[in-house]
């Protein structure tokens, strides 16, 4: 849906379909792997037809996801590369917190926080894929050492994983207009020039 | 009512906070002791565990060695291990250890186990998989300093030795015990086994075996099934029985306090982004922003 013709485009769909996979994915690993995590999480197995179902599941949706991701992370990996002035955005980032973005340095496309999180949800995903394929019982039997550290690895990583998710998903709540972005793959240019200066000016040519 | 035998000190998943009906306290611990110097290797008491049990394993192969099956399966709970070692003087000696589960007081497997209720552990220190409660993770395979839990391929779910804990219950001892002719396999509280391990070590000692020992790894809190061995002093003689066995630490720190830290520090995150949003308010597009827009708009239109 176009909402205004001068709307500027984010997101193409299948960019955005590519997304939407990966969230799913994500949220139902989370649900079923903090079962697993820790017994307080247990009953969110009842989410997947009992717990013996959530095991068997949850590395299958894995594998969904880490090709998923992998396509997206070719798709973005170069928009995401750091720059100077993306450092001195994140040397400020503490008055962005705080709700004061006036004299934050122009930015492209991602800002030095996005660019972070792209990279450090890179670095997990990779660790979550190997460490989950050396747990994987049901198809591979790896050395006892190397299955412990993945035990560690997969339930560190993937805490971690969790707790940059909700930042990002927030972050995406809490700056207004943008989550339609992964709606409908539009925002708007008042959008654009307040948090994405440099792209705005690159895509309007203004 | 159900039966319930009301006296399980720990259980998978479970905070000590909500413990299991625990009311009959006072059990003695029980301990099932081995005499690997009295073993002749007839392979009676994996016979027996199969019977009592009633699980049977397929017909496997013969891989020209006496250890048949190879390795303890889901079907077979218990398997004798035939190891030929050459003493100082020369002489073979063949060292034969009944291997299965070795009830540790600290079980890894318990510690690791994400499915509430899958494994107890008994008053009297058995050590029992509820096998209806198992998910099928693996994760007690992977906490296991003795590597003893097997996976059956058939129903996915994880499979030990119980001690016989059904037959402890009616107050019989475990089917190994019972079928043993040479008496190498003894079964009572862990105090008495202790005494006739020490009689059995006193004797080897007098016969040569300067180094006979009972085993009783204290790594992992004691076991409830204990070998008495002639080179208690080199373990691993025995088809590589673990000379300190514990606990890996890799799993320690993947099931300690790190897990319900992190879990906090998770709640922390959501609660903070909540309390960012409701005390410094939504980062909206500023109507200035907005104006500059409409009037660049009007600016075109004209
Ligand atoms: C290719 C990717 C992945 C594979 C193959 C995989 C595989 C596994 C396996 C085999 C388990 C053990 C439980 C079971 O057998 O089902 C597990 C547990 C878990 N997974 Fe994954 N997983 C993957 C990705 C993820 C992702 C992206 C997350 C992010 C939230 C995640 C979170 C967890 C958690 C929290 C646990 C519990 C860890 C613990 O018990 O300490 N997994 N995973
Ligand atoms: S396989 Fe079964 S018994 Fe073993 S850890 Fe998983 S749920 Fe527990």
């Amino acid at each position: 849906m176009i909402r205004d013709p001068k709307d500027l485009k984010r997101y193409n769909a299948s960019e955005r379909a590519n997304h939407w996979l990966i969230g799913i994915s994500f949220i139902l690993l989370a649900l079923s792997g903090l079962a697993f995590f820790h017994p307080a999480f247990f009953p969110l197995t009842q989410f997947f037809g009992g717990p013996v179902w959530a095991r068997i599941l949850h590395p299958y949706i894995g594998v969904v996801m880490a090709l998923a991701f992998l396509i997206i992370f070719f798709r973005f990996k170069h928009l995401n590369k750091m720059t100077p002035a993306d450092k001195e955005w994140l040397a400020k980032a503490k008055n962005m917190v705080d709700g004061n973005d006036h004299d934050m340095p122009e930015q492209g496309k991602y800002n030095g926080g996005q660019k972070v999180m792209f990279w450090a949800l890179a670095v997990c995903m990779l660790l979550m894929t190997v460490s989950g394929l050396l747990i994987w019982r049901a198809w591979f039997g790896f050395d006892i050492t190397l299955v412990r550290l993945g035990a560690v690895v997969h339930a560190a990583a993937g805490a971690v994983m969790i707790g940059l998710i909700m930042v990002h998903v927030y972050a995406a709540i809490w700056v207004k207009g943008t989550i339609r972005a992964m709606w409908y793959g539009t925002v708007t240019r008042a959008w654009a020039k307040q948090h994405h200066r440099g792209w705005y000016r690159q895509v309007t040519g203004k | 009512m159900s039966m319930q035998s009301q006296d399980i000190i720990r259980r998978s998943a479970t905070s000590s906070l909500t413990p299991p009906p625990q009311v009959r306290d006072h059990k003695l611990e029980v301990a099932k002791l081995i005499d690997v110097t009295v073993c002749i290797g007839c392979k009676g008491c994996q016979v027996a565990c199969s019977e009592w049990n009633d699980i049977r394993d397929e017909v496997g192969h013969n891989h020209g060695i006496y250890d048949n099956p190879v390795d303890l399966t889901a079907k077979s709970w218990t398997v004798m291990r035939f190891a030929e070692h050459q003493d100082e003087g020369g002489r073979l000696q063949w060292l034969i250890r009944k291997d299965g589960c070795m009830h540790c007081a600290d079980p890894g497997c318990l510690k690791s186990c994400p499915a509430p209720g899958a494994i107890i552990q008994y008053a009297n220190g058995v050590v029992d998989f509820q096998s209806e409660h198992c998910i099928g993770c693996g994760y007690c395979v992977t906490g296991c300093p003795f590597n003893v839990p097997r996976i059956n391929k058939d129903d996915h779910k994880a499979y030990k030795c119980s001690l016989c804990s059904d037959r402890l219950a009616i107050g019989q001892e475990p089917s190994c015990v019972k079928t043993c002719p040479t008496g190498a396999i003894q079964f009572g509280t862990k105090e008495d086994m202790k005494l006739v391990a020490d009689d059995r070590v006193k004797d080897l000692k007098e016969r040569g075996f300067a180094n006979a020992g009972l085993y009783d790894p204290q790594g992992v809190g004691g076991t409830h099934v204990m070998y008495v061995l002639h080179h208690a002093d080199r373990p691993e003689l025995y088809s590589g029985l673990p000379a300190n066995p514990a606990i890996s630490p890799l799993v320690s720190i993947w099931k300690g306090v790190t897990k319900p830290l992190a879990t906090l520090a998770l709640a922390g995150v959501a609660l903070g982004s909540l309390f960012h949003y409701v005390t410094k308010g939504p980062n909206e597009v500023s109507r200035e922003i907005e104006e500059e827009i409409e009037a660049e708009d009007k600016e075109a239109a004209k």
